[in-house]
């Protein structure tokens, strides 16, 4: 999955019908530290999101099983909004078990 | 799969149902020198890593979605390991 930013919508009257009844959101996906990072992408959306919310995303197969049983048309889901998020990159590592068996 | 560092969590109270009880993890996939990697994913968490952990992290549904036992559920990511040593033999 991936963070992103909602920043717009799509409407399209002519849809599949398996896409009839879902919102199209245009989400900008964004690094950790909240920077943009590549290009926006269309969505379909399981949340509710609105505009300017931060959310996270899942691409491919995964995408349309949010909608299950129903058989959604859609290679990238909106699946939560993010409340809260907490970034360290420069925790320490934890000290591996003793008696770990190199492969 | 990849070898990854854990950078961080998020919480989500408005997500999809067959998400809840999951930790969410931002994980930074590495290259095998340590250097980032792409840009850092979220993935489930199968095996109780925590934020400065090196990983092992599937981005492939199938096997993302098994690991924490919740079929056909919208997940692409996940921890499956923690990684306690690498070692690259040189041809």
């Amino acid at each position: 999955m991936y963070l992103g930013r909602v920043v717009g919508c799509v409407w399209a009257t002519v849809k599949n019908r398996n896409l009839t009844g879902h919102r199209l959101l245009i989400v900008q996906p964004v690094t950790p530290e909240l920077a943009d990072s590549g290009r926006r992408i269309v969505c379909t959306d399981w949340t509710g999101a609105g505009a300017g919310e931060l959310v996270y995303w899942t691409r491919a197969r995964e995408a349309s099983f949010a909608f299950l049983p129903e058989e959604v048309v859609t290679d990238a889901t909106i699946v939560g909004i993010v409340d809260e998020l907490h970034v360290d990159r420069e925790a320490p590592r934890r000290a591996p078990p003793a008696g770990g068996v190199p492969c | 799969m990849l070898i990854a560092r854990v950078i961080g969590e998020l919480t989500a109270t408005r997500k999809h149902p067959t998400h809840e009880g999951l930790k969410l993890l931002l994980v930074q996939p590495l290259d095998l020198e340590g250097a980032p990697r792409g840009d850092a994913v979220v993935a489930v968490d199968s095996v109780d890593a925590g934020v400065g952990d090196r990983v092992l992290l599937t981005t492939e549904g199938y096997s993302a979605f098994s690991s924490v036992g919740r079929l056909m559920s919208p997940i692409e990511a996940a921890v499956i390991g923690v990684v306690d040593q690498v070692e690259v033999k040189s041809p």
